[in-house]
């Protein structure tokens, strides 16, 4: 039993990791319609400029926060730059376009600070939490911390102020928010900061258990479309509970499924993603696309 | 140039395809100004060429200074409100929150607070289903909500766009009369784009046919409604 629910703890620890870049796919979702496939490689690029503050000797909490506020300017100017001139086209074009950011990002990073790993510090103590038979590991009580700080924020944003509101308002009918004076570029432009934002958190989260290079969010970034799918693509409430089943699915499985065991649990994400379409393909709390006349 | 709304030679299309034909209107201050005409005259085209959603040329006054092209966002800022065709519901949002968004532009915290309620005292119905997404409701309730999003903004012309569509006629006089209430009350002016022209007239101070993407016949809406084409035409009275 202890045993269980260590796994469930480490499950959720990954899954939070999961759902705030899940949470950011589905932020740009929301607003825009395009998924976002250079999501991963935004994150990890926060990443290294954190990693490169932290390097300058400047304390990672402080760190931290003028990555989230980098990671914010860029977003915003990456709508600005990359995103505006094809806003409105078909799909496949959207997905062309965030598929060469990816390669883009990627190769900048690499460029910049080279495809060699780098030990990525972690900000929480080593030890462990001693609960009964169970031991929480302080990194995980960590990210499941900020992770839970994030959405709070986020929620908050949405729910009590008036540029939430005129968010929501946007990424439910943009035309209409127009017409009702509402700054639609601008919104989008917030919508993509806020999204790099949101998933250079997961980024620095995910990190420390990695190693930084290039190429490490590329599998992070599965494992947030199928939490992104499960949750549904326009409900970011969705997103974090996706992202937290996934995170535990991934990590019971591991477990306890001789079959998987840690080789195959990239699996789990697939299997979840196919289960999904089948079964419900708008997610666990995506709206249907029906509507009352 | 008089007038309060003064539009002249306004041409609009979508792509290649000319809708409006040099369209001239002029609407007083405070009046109720009824746009008529068959489907596909261009009388949503109007509206929307009038509040920057498409492409024009032509000139648009309002108050004796040009409205902002192409700009919806800038348009509403100069005090014009849009009831679009389709109701431009936000659907997941609560209805307090959709009437929340139309007072996007105001700094007035209390005013608005006070402003939502007095939309709640025209539609008690809206304040029963404050807390409800506005998705959910009836056609109906989605117009009342729209035409409560529109005041919010206190505008100084309201654009509607088919407020009868869809509703059942009980629902659409109460709507009417609701209108000219707001009408009357701040002295809003109001352009009203109709098909049920029956109603429209016996509500509107001024008419306007509207065919083919030109304005076809202007007058008094008593004039209007005793015009022997207008009676044929859009009343069914006569032969």
């Amino acid at each position: 039993m202890a045993d269980f629910i260590q796994q469930l703890v480490e499950g959720l620890g990954s899954g939070a990791i999961y759902a705030s870049l899940a949470l950011a796919l589905v932020l740009i979702y929301q607003f825009t319609g395009i998924v976002n496939f250079a999501q991963g490689e935004l994150a990890m690029f926060s990443t290294f400029i954190a990693w490169s503050f932290v390097q300058a000797g400047v304390p990672f909490w402080l760190a931290l926060i003028l990555t989230l506020a980098v990671s914010f300017l860029g977003g915003m100017a990456i709508e600005r730059i990359v995103i505006r001139p094809v806003e409105g086209a078909p799909e496949l074009t959207l997905v062309i376009v965030t598929l060469g950011l990816f390669i883009l990002v990627n190769a900048a990073a690499g460029w910049i600070w080279s495809f060699l790993i780098k030990d990525f510090p972690s900000p929480f103590p080593e030890s462990a939490l001693h609960l009964g038979g169970v031991s929480l590991n302080y990194s995980t009580l960590g990210v499941l911390g900020v992770v839970a700080a994030v959405m709070g924020v986020l929620y908050a944003l949405f729910r009590f102020t008036k540029i939430g509101l005129a968010m929501r308002a946007v990424a439910s009918n943009p035309a209409s928010a127009r017409l009702s004076g509402v700054r639609v570029g601008r919104v989008l432009a917030l919508g993509w900061g806020l999204a790099a934002t949101v998933g250079a958190v997961s980024g620095v989260l995910v990190a420390p258990v990695l190693f930084l290079e290039p190429n490490m969010m590329g599998g992070v970034l599965v494992y947030a479309f199928a939490a992104a799918t499960l949750g549904g693509f326009d409900s970011p409430l969705g997103a974090v509970v996706g992202g937290l089943v996934v995170g535990v699915a991934e990590t019971l499985a591991g477990a306890y499924v001789g079959a998987i065991g840690s080789d195959l649990k990239i699996g789990v994400p697939l299997a979840i993603i196919i289960g999904v379409l089948l079964v419900r393909p708008q997610g666990l709390f995506g709206r249907a696309a029906v509507e009352r006349a | 140039m008089s007038g309060f709304l003064t539009v002249a030679g306004l041409h609009a299309g979508y792509g290649a395809g000319r809708v409006l034909h040099g369209v001239d209107l002029t609407v007083e201050e405070g009046e109720v100004c009824a746009i008529l005409g068959p489907n596909g005259a261009g009388k949503t085209t109007l509206l929307r060429a009038l509040c920057g959603l498409i492409r024009t040329t032509g000139t648009v006054r309002l108050d004796g200074a040009d409205l902002p092209r192409n700009r919806p966002e800038a348009v509403a800022r100069r005090g014009v409100a849009h009831v679009p065709e389709g109701r431009g519901t936000f659907a997941p949002l609560t209805v307090e929150e959709n009437l929340r968004v139309g007072a996007y532009t105001r700094r007035d915290r209390a005013a608005v607070a006070a402003d939502i309620d007095r939309v709640y005292g025209y539609f008690p119905v809206l304040g029963k289903r404050r807390g409800q997404a506005a998705g959910s409701l009836s056609g109906g309730e989605q117009q009342m909500v729209a035409l409560g999003r529109a005041l919010l903004a206190r505008p100084r012309l309201l654009l509607l766009d088919e407020p009868s569509l869809g509703l059942a006629p009980l629902v659409t006089r109460e709507l009417f009369e609701i209108i000219r209430t707001v009408n009357r009350d701040e002295r809003l002016t109001v352009v009203l784009v109709e098909q049920n022209a029956h109603l429209t007239l016996e509500f509107a101070d001024r008419a306007h046919v509207l065919e083919t993407g030109r304005i076809a016949l202007s007058g008094a809406a008593d004039d209007v409604r005793a015009d022997d084409r207008v009676a044929r035409s859009y009343l069914g009275i006569g032969g």
